[in-house]
């Protein structure tokens, strides 16, 4: 399935992401790491640390919402792959995001602006690894 | 006020992810798929979100302290090993296969689609999972 080339919306999402990350460093002094962000609502350490992840995540799902109210658009997602592949990927992205400490955010966002040497191997590894099973799916199994 | 502010936070993060495209599995699908219907999109979504963190950040370390705490907390690791690498192959992995990452499927929740509820769901399965093979390999080795 075909998807539009989006270079400006992208670009401009991009930065209000990037923004984000650096105002959660300047208020908390905190990574915006999605991966932590999640373990720490679902293993709570502390209720100080569960109630900062609380409001950020809060924030985070009233986004779209905002939008919609603004735009009168609800942002594009389509999902071209089975509800058992949404499943299973998603148990396999749980256990890696975690034994690897992070994920697209944590590591690709806050830990290569941060020229983070865990971050620098992290993120090559996983887009190749994401980019050859979406090829082994796609032009192998031709799913 | 440090919850309003991580809130608001949130709230930019969000409408970033939504804006960027890096919600629709479909895009980040094709992002990954050079060799069939590549979209490229998401590069300017990273490479977005890099230009502002690169300099936002040193900016931002140039205070003492946050705004909201009493200091900052960086992790300071640079340990390279099994974990990082194969977590994060394993990452990447899953990534491919679901088409959702955290970061994007938490905003994602706010458009209401039973998909990424299911995702997260799983995601967090795989946390759980995670502990329950660290804790037994522990007890192996002990």
């Amino acid at each position: 399935m075909e998807t539009a080339f989006t270079p400006i919306p992208s670009l401009g999402g991009g930065l209000l992401i990037g923004l984000g990350a650096v105002l959660l460093m300047l208020g908390l002094g905190r990574i915006l790491g999605a991966t932590g962000l999640l373990s720490g609502l679902v293993f709570p350490e502390t209720r100080q640390e569960f109630a900062w992840r609380t409001a950020l995540i809060i924030g985070m799902i009233l986004a779209p919402g905002i939008l919609f109210a603004i735009t009168g658009t609800l942002p594009e997602l389509s999902v071209p792959v089975s509800p058992a592949m949404i499943a299973v990927g998603g148990v396999i992205v749980g256990l890696g995001a975690s034994l690897g400490s992070g994920c697209t955010s944590g590591h690709g966002v806050c830990g290569l602006s941060r020229l983070s040497i865990r971050s620098l191997v992290a993120v090559p590894t996983f887009m190749v690894t994401a980019a050859i099973t979406v090829f082994v799916i796609r032009h192998v199994f031709g799913a | 006020m440090k919850l309003a502010f991580a809130l608001l936070t949130g709230l930019i993060f969000g409408a970033g992810i939504a804006i960027s495209g890096m919600m629709d599995p479909a895009k980040v699908l094709n992002f990954f798929d050079v060799a069939g219907t590549w979209d490229p999109s998401l590069a300017f979504v990273m490479g977005g979100a890099l230009i502002v963190t690169f300099i936002g950040y040193r900016l931002a370390w140039r205070r003492k302290a946050p705004l909201f705490a009493e200091r900052f907390q960086v992790p300071t690791s640079k340990v390279i090993d099994t974990n990082l690498i194969g977590g994060s192959a394993l990452f990447g992995i899953g990534w491919g296969i679901a088409g959702f990452c955290p970061g994007a499927a938490i905003p994602a929740l706010g458009t209401g689609r039973w998909e990424v509820a299911l995702f997260l769901v799983a995601v967090v399965a795989g946390f759980v999972l995670r502990r329950l093979l660290t804790n037994s390999l522990a007890r192996v080795a002990t």
